[in-house]
């Protein structure tokens, strides 16, 4: 094992996958010079500005070359450096990515990964803050993926390079210095779809995902400190999701809380709570929680921003409530 | 054929031989939308189909000059292109009239018709959404060492979205061999386009991002095959984009539910007068076709036509199984 950055990982997954398949190669703005967080660093000296693409500010055709790219047999991944900019390529993701195999009747496939930094990170304010999962996974034909460590940034984007279907791939921009620990070797994947219990507890089930990992280990201590035994499921994979892990987690502690930085409102939070209340709230001790930012722009002012975030005193509270 | 003359006299001939075999592309282009008319006022076909009666001698001239292996993007206006890429009038039927054995098995209909295996990346149901994917489509060959050129239609309401911007300044700094063909009828859905187009149009537009432009007129089929073979050969030699301004008319209105009628009467006189049939016809009778020899394409292509209507009015609904088909490997419907 080697201890690597969130973003190191990635880097590293990105230099392995290309080494290993030649139809492999990324596109976006600056990616020739190590991408705008440093996550392409030194990609184009290995591999040349065919392979590494600098591209102009131009997130329709980046995207949509990328779905041209994708369908006569390359495996474009794309750079769209913030999931806000990835709007702008809206169409081509949601019009033409998602939905080419299916309306040609599978006569193609669209094997991009489509990489969008998301989250809350130094006062960026409300164009480069956002967390838009729950809209892609509402969207038929991605798959959505949102890892919150270094070894499955690596293990996961190596899956996304490998997989024939368009990946949404979204890190977290408060976790580009994380660090943790990934396999050595090089061919380690993580599969798609399976969730990981990152803290195995009894009384009280979090299920969150991406940067939040991060503050439910942390209010996974606090609880401890009071008695609490808290069980983490980070997903890792939005769309598939793991409903087994779910599942299983909650018909050990029978109390769960679904805990993410998007907007509470339509986040995919919804969806976690009203599967399991649909499938087992018989057995649920005390109904549902979600925890999610308020439905309003991200502001700058730090303490202003800091209104946005769901915090460990939050979570305390909310456990608190559930009569633990 | 009936224009042959010995091979030693040299050009004309070569040249009417192509005319002629370019008029059987756009009689059959021609006759497959009058077919495709009919089934839709017979309620044949439920989506929207958008026809391309007038416009034929662009599809026929610029694919004319493709490879097999060479590819074309399309748009909602697609159905003569896919015919002059070389996909099957049947199967394309089909899939207007949302049957099985459809080219995309009835999931896709008229605005998304394709036929990948003769390079046809997709008709598309939005406006310039194929201007990059045909830029990409040529970056990536060229990655994989294929020397394919892209031909990418679209018309003149497409130069008012970004992404023609975009996509011929993409294909410009990346020298990508991408023919970019304005199909220029006039109208943007039902607003004439000049009403909604600032400076002075496609072809400047082109220009000003470096990739030289051709006005033409879209209705000559010997024209547009001249410029469109002149044009593949460069970038088959390894030139960049180019850009062809194809000025055409729209014979019909928007989609078959649109008669059409809000157009001024002169102006769709003046351009029945100056069909692309008529032209092709013209020509190759100048050269020495028998008329007969003509009227026999045109009932052939006909005949070609009838016959997939009939097939697909008689083919059956694909199966419900299909709904849930290729949506995605990794968590697609269970």
């Amino acid at each position: 094992m080697s201890t690597v950055t969130y973003k190191e990982a990635s880097c590293l997954a990105l230099a392995e996958e290309m080494r290993r398949d030649p139809t492999v190669w990324t596109l976006g703005e600056d990616v020739g010079d190590g991408g705008v967080f440093g996550q392409y660093t030194g990609l184009r000296d290995e591999f040349g500005p065919d392979r590494v693409v600098s591209t102009p500010i131009s997130e329709a055709t980046i995207m949509g070359a990328a779905v041209g790219a994708a369908m006569v047999g390359t495996r474009p991944v794309v750079e769209l450096r913030f999931a806000d900019f990835a709007l702008c390529a809206m169409d081509e993701m949601v019009n033409q990515a998602a939905k080419a195999r299916y309306m040609f009747g599978g006569q193609t496939r669209v094997p991009v990964v489509i990489r969008q930094p998301i989250g809350m990170w130094r006062s960026s304010a409300a164009q480069h803050s956002q967390s838009l999962e729950s809209w892609y996974v509402h969207t038929p034909g991605f798959v959505v993926l949102a890892p919150g460590t270094p070894a499955d940034n690596h293990g996961l984007l190596k899956s996304a390079i490998r997989c024939d279907d368009p990946v949404i791939f979204m890190e977290h921009k408060d976790s580009w210095d994380v660090e943790g620990e990934i396999p050595d070797g090089g061919d380690k994947t993580v599969p798609i779809g399976k969730a990981k219990i990152i803290r195995p507890g009894e009384d009280l089930t979090i299920v969150t995902w991406s940067g939040a990992v991060q503050v439910a280990l942390q209010a996974a201590e606090a609880a401890a400190g009071k008695g609490v035994s808290v069980e983490i499921v980070d997903l890792r994979s939005l769309w598939p999701w793991d409903k087994e892990a779910v599942f299983q987690s909650v018909e050990k502690t029978r109390r769960l809380v679904v805990l993410h930085e998007a907007v509470k409102v339509c986040g995919f939070g919804a969806e976690v709570a009203a599967t399991v209340s649909e499938t087992m709230g018989d057995r649920l001790a005390t109904p549902v929680r979600r925890l999610g930012a308020p439905r309003i722009p991200i502001p700058y002012a730090p303490p202003l921003e800091n209104l946005c975030r769901v915090r460990v005193a939050d979570v305390m509270t909310t456990v608190e409530e559930m009569g633990v | 054929m009936s224009t042959s003359s010995p091979p030693e006299t040299g050009g004309p001939t070569v040249s009417a031989q192509r005319v002629r075999a370019l008029f059987a592309t756009m009689c059959r282009i021609r006759a497959f939308e009058e077919a495709a008319e009919r089934a839709a006022k017979e309620g044949l076909i439920t989506g929207a189909a958008h026809l391309s009666i007038g416009q034929e001698a662009t599809a026929a001239g610029v694919c004319g000059n493709l490879r097999t292996s060479d590819l074309i993007t399309s748009t909602h206006r697609g159905h003569g292109h896919t015919i002059a890429k070389g996909a099957s009038a049947d199967a394309m039927m089909r899939e207007l009239f949302g049957r099985a054995g459809g080219t995309s098995d009835g999931k896709g209909g008229s605005m998304h018709i394709a036929d990948f295996s003769v390079g046809m990346l997709g008709a598309n149901g939005i406006v310039a959404a194929g201007i990059p994917i045909a830029a990409g489509a040529a970056q990536a060959k060229r990655l994989l060492g294929e020397d394919a050129v892209v031909a990418c239609f679209f018309g003149d309401g497409a130069v008012n979205r970004g992404p023609f911007l975009e996509g011929l300044n993409w294909a410009r700094i990346y020298d990508l061999p991408v023919l970019f063909v304005c199909e220029d009828n006039r109208y943007a859905a039902r607003t004439r386009t000049g009403a909604m187009t600032g400076g002075p149009g496609p072809a400047a537009r082109a220009e000003s991002l470096g990739v030289p432009a051709h006005p033409i007129d879209g209705n000559d089929v010997m024209a547009v095959d001249a410029l469109a073979g002149q044009l593949v050969e460069e970038m088959r030699a390894g030139g960049g984009p180019q850009f062809i301004h194809a000025k055409t008319y729209r014979q019909k209105g928007h989609t078959v539910a649109d008669p059409g009628t809000w157009r001024p009467a002169e102006e769709i006189a003046q351009f029945l007068e100056h069909d692309p049939m008529t032209i092709a016809r013209q020509f190759l009778i100048d050269a020495g076709a028998g008329p007969a020899d003509l009227d026999a394409i045109v009932a052939d292509a006909q005949q070609e036509m009838a016959d997939a209507y009939d097939s697909a009015a008689a083919a059956p609904w694909p199966d419900d199984g299909l709904a849930a088909t290729d949506v995605q490997d990794i968590g697609g419907p269970a």
